[in-house]
């Protein structure tokens, strides 16, 4: 199921945190900071797989993997993670659509498994993450990528690669669009 | 979702959105060391079979087991039942005791309908596993995720449903649920194995097996329902699988693509020729495999989202 689009509402109620450029920089600072911090161009590298949690987490892996390869002539293997079935907050909303979780080529036992997602926020769903990720296998570690740190974590959870910090309140939404799902990329607060 | 009694005007994108997080739970599930998923966790299912089942309830059970519930399986011997207890006190019993959802297959139809109204102030949900010669709604539902499965979009796709129409409740659920996907069915049966009415159905109606298989996209073969029959529906075995049977030489008639199913249990040489059942066009496995995904389904609709305030 297509994830509701973003790009639709009053654009004078929302402030720009990142343009169609600043999230390319960004995405390609992020892949330089994996190849140096995982040494996966090293010749005893770690395996690395990039997996996205849907939506907008599953381009961004794919996008991080284009960039490695570029950089370090690296194939990373990416895959999708959908943890709608490990969430804690299923009975407190309307049914909520699962997505496509495909595990990358070779699978993820032994692997260094980046998770890749567009907004860190209370933690909640890289828990239910973790917890997925275990059904599937034995990653010989787990690493975290995020587009933007919005704050305000609900559980002992931080990320290893930061596109943006962003302090935010509480009630204000962060929204990361991408071309695939919102016709144009960027970074806006509502 | 608060039930699932009927697949009778059921929403389209409800059955697509069910159909949908099956495929998605499929895949999901597929080549993992853990089949099993925390999802429902601490609820409580229970089924309630007041008629002999294998695949069913089995299904059922695995189904509820994958996505972490507490499965509690009822049968008609063996409980308070056999003492003569009403289906209204049993189900009441069962919900008291905190059932989240009640499973029940009976042999009376409408059996889950009057339940559900029994249960409404307890807030039970019920899943119809098979009601008399009414419905069976979850089958219909892993009926059509084979066909999605084999045939994509099921928009305009023909598909014959073929025997027993009138005893059988499978027929009565894919006939509704199909054609809401947007199917083109045609049900293939003698008169006297046809229900009265079924000309006010959305379907089209003939007695000639070998002048429809050329056009359809799927094949669906009922068993014949001995066990419902009190009198000559046919003259015998033999004269119902010559006319209506599915040989190897009829197989020939589809179109390379289409698919064969069967709800089962079949009777082989009956309905089906042992050589097409285990024929790669046959979705027969397909069919029960997708059965425990489609009830993992439902279970995830009626029982994970907050409560509906009626």
């Amino acid at each position: 199921m297509a994830p509701r689009q973003r790009g639709a509402t009053d654009p004078a109620r929302e402030r720009e945190l990142l343009s169609a450029g600043d999230v390319a920089r960004t995405v390609a600072r992020m892949a330089h900071q994996i190849i140096e911090k995982t040494a996966l161009d090293a010749p005893s590298a770690p395996a690395v797989v990039l997996m996205g949690i849907p939506s907008r987490g599953a381009p961004l892996a794919r996008r991080l993997a284009v960039r490695i390869a570029e950089f370090a002539g690296v194939e990373v293997p990416t895959g999708t993670l959908d943890v709608t079935l490990y969430r804690d907050d299923l009975r407190r909303g309307p049914t909520r659509p699962l997505e496509a979780t495909k595990l990358p080529e070779g699978g993820v036992d032994d692997k260094l498994v980046v998770l890749v997602d567009d907004v860190l926020f209370s933690g909640r769903t890289i828990r239910a993450a973790l917890d997925a990720l275990r059904d599937h296998g034995r990653p010989r570690a787990v690493q975290l990528a995020v587009l933007v740190d919005r704050g305000h974590r609900e559980l002992p959870i931080r990320a290893d690669y930061v596109g943006k910090n962003v302090p935010t309140a509480r009630t204000e939404e962060v929204h990361v669009l991408l071309e695939e799902f919102d016709q144009r990329d960027g970074v806006v607060l509502r | 979702m608060k039930h699932l009694l009927t697949t009778e005007g059921i929403d389209p994108a409800q059955a697509t959105a069910i159909l949908d997080t099956a495929a998605n739970l499929k895949q999901s599930l597929e080549g993992r060391e853990v089949r099993k998923l925390p999802t429902l966790r601490g609820r409580t299912v229970i089924t309630m079979f007041y008629e002999n089942s294998t695949r069913t309830r089995v299904s059922f059970e695995i189904a509820g087991k994958w996505m972490s519930a507490d499965v509690v399986n009822v049968s008609s011997s063996g409980s308070s039942v056999s003492k003569g207890e009403s289906l209204r006190d049993t189900a009441l019993t069962l919900a008291a005791a905190g059932a989240d959802c009640v499973i029940v297959r009976h042999p009376a139809s409408g059996a889950a309908h009057r339940l559900a109204g029994w249960l409404r102030e307890a807030g039970t949900s019920v899943v119809n596993a098979g009601d008399g010669m009414h419905e069976h709604p979850t089958q219909a539902l892993l009926d059509a995720a084979t066909l999605r499965e084999r045939l994509g979009d099921l928009r305009d796709r023909r598909i014959a449903i073929v025997g027993d129409v009138l005893h059988s409740r499978v027929a009565r659920s894919n006939v509704h649920l199909l054609t809401a996907l947007g199917a083109d069915v045609t049900l293939v049966a003698p008169p006297t194995l046809l229900p009265t009415g079924v000309e006010s159905w959305p379907v089209t109606v003939s007695h000639e097996l070998d002048a429809e298989l050329p056009s359809q996209d799927a094949v669906m073969l009922l068993r014949v329902q001995a066990e419902r029959m009190h009198g000559g529906f046919f003259p015998s075995a033999r004269e119902y699988s010559i006319a209506y049977g599915l040989s190897e030489n009829r197989l020939k008639l589809l179109p390379e693509h289409a698919v064969v199913l069967h709800p089962g249990p079949m009777l082989r040489g009956m309905e089906i020729a042992s050589a097409v059942a285990d024929s790669p066009r046959a979705a027969i496995t397909d069919q029960v495999r997708n059965g425990v995904h489609v009830r993992m389904a439902v279970l995830y609709h009626l029982l994970a989202h907050e409560e509906e305030t009626p």
